[in-house]
């Protein structure tokens, strides 16, 4: 990890954008991939985190590092109540991703419309000078290496809980909710627990990105590009495994950056790229690049 | 008191009527066999006491509380599991992993859990397997499975639904043994079973079900004997 | 809070349900005989409008006529994109399907914005501003054409469903898959024909609105989730749930215009979407299937 300081400024930018969205899939996956839930609204919880830090911010002077943390509990909460209501009322599958996307666009309309949180022109962060206890700092490498320790402990988390009971618990929910309930698991319980683990460390991702970037707006934070951005990486790397989503950004993230780069001036071809990407995992490497890898092993040690 | 107690249990499907006033008592320690024929409501019992539907009215009691309208996680904690007709694996775990499931709901912690999987495992007879993904395991070894997971929550009671359904005579005879062997555990057992010598071979007392009510109840001799029984079996062929 | 602007709500929104009718029509189409949720459905409504645009632009083709060509052409493209990227994977989870549709709408939208860029641009014709007073409330004609164009051809559909043997063969894959392959049905075939009829309906509702919608390449997303709301709210496989719907979602979001400031009306979509998927997801007219 000396590299970062000796990149230059693109490169480094690219890294810290590639961390970011591995952050957010590792986040997302943890209600996708491990409890077999997919949301397709996962900017709701990425907006809520940003505009809580960034309004407790400008309003109260509130530094982020705790405002961060009060998003992330407001996300938790909004999770809980999304998730009960749609996990009560038996959505599985497809109508629990359209419910999720329905959510996300619901937030999405109301801030556009609501002039206390800057409506469509959204909202400026303070980014003038630096002042680390407010999360703002001069250059880009401390935005790297605080992505990095939330990427790295968002990945211990994953693990961890892979191994755990609850890992135990949100696998069987994900392959069989009856039998997993008939063998003890509370399968609600369960899904609302991935819930709130997942929507709390997207929110934070929200807050990252409001002091990385400096502005936040309702299109950027609740709408599909982040809900989207935060489940592809899971599925191109491999979702319910532990590095799939670092994988999948590794990967994503650059061939992104290198469409817009090489189609200057064309926007949407990053976007379309990641549609035929998507299209194309989804027909041959449906589990993933850890899926095949682990594939070749088992091939390699039955010969 | 007895283990597990249903009176006057009825389910209605909007016009259809699945199950009707039904009664049954198991004391512990006893094995008991549900047969009846096709479509007979068996099945649907089973969904009842394990909490996957709630009866239309009667009532139904574990160790001497109700448990109408309790989730079926929270019927398993009490001590009362099942298995499923058609086996209901965990297909991309491995088989002591799908066994782990149920442990969890004995040992918080994952060695003691893999610890008692793996004991499990071993006593349904599919310790050469473990580590397969449960995918690759025959419909047999699937059946195994089932049980196992069933056993690795520590139930005081077991509904077996068709364990024998699919099997060979000799792969019969084994899963005969293993319940055996299961209730010299001390578990108490239910079993739904189409497989007339095994359920006659096992059961201490049968209970015939017939378009959802009960035909006939007695020592399995007596209930083989029974007009009325040999009639709902005959003129349902069909 | 007048008559007047009410009756205008009630006519804006009944004009309008009738497009979102035949767009619904042609999504509970796709998911009745493939079970697929077709998250691509806006995008390919968004397509066939640049066409109709590009057709007007270069050729001067009247876009009501233009659907004479756009909609077999976009029963082709169904057709295409069924056999090319669905059916091979007809096996898969569901949520890979639905992933898979999403793909194809987030290809099919950003390549338009690739080609076409953003803006905004619309078909001007003749009759473009013309209007009547119906009481209080101002009807456009190029509304009127599209929604009673949309019904008509809703009706078609269900006259095809119902008196074609391929619409027979459509509803028997829609009810009884396994039947339906016994009774000498070609299914891959008539598989592809359920997308392909359903990207013609909605290339045709394209078509139709363009005298009065702009043409861009995010009129997919909002045409998308208002089909997805209608489908759910008239049950999903149901067609005249669907029409029926089209025509609630309509009045609910015009109605919602007239009270609500701003944008806010969407909100009201989007509200009685998830109270719908909650509390009656088979939809208010029930679907073919249940969940």
């Amino acid at each position: 990890m000396a590299l970062p300081p000796l990149l230059p400024k693109y490169h480094l930018e690219v890294l810290i954008s590639v961390i970011f969205w591995a952050y957010l899939g590792i986040a997302w996956n943890l209600l996708g991939g491990y409890a077999g839930q997919f949301s397709f609204g996962h900017a709701a919880f990425f907006g809520i985190g940003a505009y809580t830090s960034t309004l407790l911010l400008l309003q109260a002077g509130l530094t982020p590092w705790i405002g961060m943390l009060l998003g992330g509990a407001l996300a938790a909460a909004f999770g809980l109540f999304e998730g009960y209501l749609s996990f009560r009322y038996g959505l599985k599958g497809p109508y629990f991703s359209l419910v999720t996307l329905a959510f996300a666009e619901m937030l999405r309309v109301v801030s556009v419309n609501t002039k206390a949180v800057g409506s469509s022109l959204g909202l400026v962060v303070p980014s003038a000078k630096a002042a680390p206890a407010m999360f703002m700092f001069a250059g880009k490498l401390p935005y790297y290496y605080i992505i990095l320790v939330m990427v790295g402990l968002a990945l211990a988390l994953t693990w961890k809980i892979g191994r755990s009971r609850l890992g135990f618990s949100l696998a069987a929910v994900r392959e069989n909710e009856d039998a997993a309930e008939t063998a003890g698991v509370d399968a609600l319980g369960t899904k609302l627990r991935a819930m709130a683990l997942s929507s709390f460390l997207t929110a934070l991702g929200g807050t990252f990105y409001a002091q990385y970037f400096a502005y936040i707006d309702p299109t950027i934070t609740f709408g599909p590009s982040v809900s989207i951005g935060a489940l592809l990486p899971a599925i191109v790397g491999g979702a319910g495994t532990v590095l799939g989503p670092v994988l999948g950004s590794f990967v994503l993230t650059p061939l992104s950056e290198l469409t817009r780069y090489a189609l200057r001036g064309r926007a949407g071809a990053d976007i379309m790229l990641y549609g035929a990407i998507l299209v194309l995992v989804i027909s041959f490497l449906p589990q993933g690049i850890v899926g095949l890898v682990r594939e070749r092993r088992v091939r390699a040690g039955r010969r | 008191m007895s283990l597990l107690e249903m009176t006057g249990l009825t389910k209605r499907f909007g016009g259809l009527l699945a199950v009707s006033n039904f009664d049954l008592s198991l004391d512990a320690g006893e094995i008991v066999g549900l047969i009846g024929p096709n479509g007979a409501g068996k099945t649907t019992v089973f969904h009842l006491i394990a909490g996957f539907h709630e009866p239309t009215s009667g009532e139904i009691r574990f160790k001497g509380g109700s448990i109408v309208g309790a989730k079926p996680h929270a019927i398993c904690r009490l001590g009362l599991t099942r298995t499923f007709q058609i086996v209901q694996p965990f297909a991309g775990l491995s088989v002591i992993e799908n066994v782990m499931v149920g442990a969890f709901n004995r040992e918080r912690d994952a060695a003691a859990a893999r610890h008692l999987a793996a004991e499990i495992v071993d006593f349904v007879g599919l310790g050469a397997r473990g580590n397969a993904p449960a995918r690759s395991l025959t419909l047999s070894d699937r059946k195994r499975l089932e049980i196992a997971r069933g056993l690795a929550t520590r139930p005081e009671m077991l509904l077996l639904d068709e364990a024998m359904s699919g099997l060979n005579p000799t792969e019969i005879d084994e899963i005969i043994g293993l319940i055996r062997r299961i209730h010299a555990r001390g578990v108490t057992l239910l079993i739904i079973e189409h497989v007339m010598q095994a359920i006659m071979a096992l059961s201490q007392r049968l209970v015939v079900l017939h378009h959802g009510e009960k035909l006939a109840e007695g020592a399995p001799a007596d209930v083989a004997r029974d007009r009325l029984v040999i009639e709902a079996y005959l003129g349902d062929s069909a | 809070m007048t008559w007047g602007l009410l009756l205008q709500a009630v006519v804006s929104g009944l004009l309008l349900g009738g497009v979102y009718g035949l767009v619904a029509s042609g999504l509970s189409l796709i998911f009745g005989v493939l079970r697929i949720i077709n998250f691509a459905h806006g995008a390919v409504m968004m397509l066939a409008m640049y066409a109709t645009y590009w057709l007007f632009v270069l050729a001067g083709v009247d876009p009501y006529l233009s659907v004479i060509v756009t909609a077999p052409l976009f029963f082709v493209l169904g057709v295409v994109i069924q056999k090319i990227v669905i059916e091979p994977n007809r096996a898969a989870a569901e949520h890979n399907q639905l992933l898979l549709t999403l793909g194809l709408a987030l290809f099919f939208e950003n390549l338009a914005l690739v080609l076409w860029q953003g803006d905004f641009r619309t078909v001007k014709v003749a009759y473009s501003g013309a209007s009547f007073m119906l009481g209080d409330a101002l009807v456009e004609v190029t509304r009127l054409v599209a929604s009673a164009g949309a019904v008509l051809m809703a009706v078609g559909l269900f006259a095809l469903l119902r008196l074609t043997d391929v619409g027979k063969a459509l509803r028997a894959l829609a009810e009884e898959p396994e039947g339906a392959a016994l009774v000498g049905i070609n299914v891959s075939r008539i598989r592809a024909a359920s997308f392909g009829l359903g990207s013609a309906c909605v290339a045709a509702a394209g078509a139709l609105i363009t005298p009065f919608f702009y043409v861009a390449p995010d009129v997919a997303e909002s045409f998308n989730i208002m089909a997805f709301v209608v489908v759910v709210l008239g049950g999903m496989g149901n067609f005249v749930g669907a029409l029926a719907g089209g025509f609630i979602v309509g009045l609910a979001e015009s109605l919602g215009a007239a009270f609500l400031p701003g944008s806010l009306k969407q909100l009201v979509v989007f509200v009685i979407f998830v109270l719908v998927l909650l509390l009656r997801p088979q939809g208010i007219f029930g679907g073919s299937r249940g969940r």
